[in-house]
């Protein structure tokens, strides 16, 4: 089952980028766009896996174990903080929508008014 | 566009890119068979030349300290726009606290979870600060660490209190703590191009492997980048608390 990881990664993106398109909710349709982004994940963490390989902190075990990749680890790690914050904005953005439009449809919502 | 047509539009392009996303993984290394140098390379050298025990922590916040720098302003802005979208627009006012103090409390917390709340705080507190400094030893460091101490003020909130929440973090010092943190990053930075004429280049002698200091800069950026994450995540909380609770139509 050696792809069965990057099959998770392509099933989640498959499965965000649908429930972006058919949301009928802008919370519904933040919360797809991180399903999409966790597939990014997958995909960086399955691809840096080396098999039997321990994690790479050399505080109890010594240099030069076979260790899995710490770039797409580090890349992981940053990304997941940040994703949250920008999620955060774009709730923000949904909430000021609802006052504006009394609505989180996608759908109702006008083009911008200058 | 109908929802109809954007279906079916969607379900055309969908098949394009999942025959692309296929023959790009077709050419991914076999799943435990990762043939990339890099990783390789700092796994053997983080700890000899850099005296970090935890690689992760040594690429973040040396290999690739600069490109961290631009990550953490993507959170940085993401979080000042934020507050910019969620600021007290033209026909809303800001409930005085004292008009509405007792609302503050949400659903009445239970009491029980009010006294586990409370005396969760400070444990809390103390693991965000120990996996921000220990970020070069074990897996942890600024972002993970500060996100706990975020956390920390959620469970105030939980206890039922949101003022007392607003009282140990108010905006104006979580704005600066904020700052500060991605500030002093920025600074660390420029002590690599005063000290060593590099722009991030880890000036501080390394310490020993295993010591709560060693990695020279490194522990300086954990710190820094914990305050900052710690102080964008109060900063976040605190704003959509306002919206539910303090702001109102008029």
């Amino acid at each position: 089952m050696s792809f069965f990881p990057y099959a998770v990664a392509a099933w989640l993106l498959a499965i965000g980028l649908y429930g972006i398109v058919t949301s009928r909710n802008l919370v519904h349709l933040v919360i797809c766009m991180t399903v999409v982004q966790s597939s990014t994940y997958i995909l960086l963490l399955a691809m840096g896996y080396r098999t039997n390989g321990k994690a790479p902190i050399f505080a109890d075990i010594p240099v030069g174990t076979k260790v899995v990749d710490p770039v797409v680890q580090a890349l992981t790690l940053v990304d997941v903080v940040v994703e949250a914050t920008v999620t955060a904005l774009l709730l923000a953005l949904a909430v000021q929508a609802h006052k504006r439009f009394g609505s989180i449809n996608p759908d109702d919502l006008h083009p911008l008014e200058g | 566009m109908s929802r109809r047509a954007r279906t079916a539009l969607f379900l055309v392009s969908a098949v394009i890119v999942l025959i692309v996303v296929v023959a790009g993984f077709a050419g991914l290394p076999d799943f435990g068979h990762y043939k990339g140098p890099y990783g390789k390379v700092l796994a053997l050298f983080s700890v000899p030349q850099r005296q970090t025990t935890d690689v992760v922590t040594a690429v973040n916040f040396d290999y690739r300290a600069f490109d961290t720098m631009g990550e953490e302003f993507i959170l940085f802005a993401a979080v000042l726009g934020l507050a910019v979208v969620l600021r007290s627009m033209r026909d809303e006012r800001e409930r005085p606290s004292h008009e509405a103090s007792d609302e503050h409390r949400f659903a009445e917390a239970s009491s029980l979870l009010g006294l586990f709340g409370t005396l969760l705080v400070g444990p809390a507190l103390v693991l965000g600060m120990y996996i921000v400094t220990h970020g070069v030893l074990t897996p942890g460091g600024g972002f993970q660490g500060g996100l706990i101490l975020a956390a920390a003020l959620l469970i105030v909130f939980l206890a039922g209190e949101y003022l007392g929440m607003k009282l140990i973090a108010p905006h104006a010092m979580v704005e600066f703590g904020e700052a500060a943190g991605a500030a002093g990053y920025v600074l660390v930075g420029v002590g690599g191009l005063i000290f060593s004429a590099v722009f991030f280049k880890n000036f501080i002698p390394f310490g020993s492997a295993g010591h709560i200091l060693s990695g020279g800069t490194m522990p300086i950026s954990n710190i820094a980048v914990g305050l900052e994450v710690a102080g964008a995540f109060a900063l976040l909380w605190t704003e959509f608390m306002d919206q539910a609770l303090v702001i109102r139509g008029s």
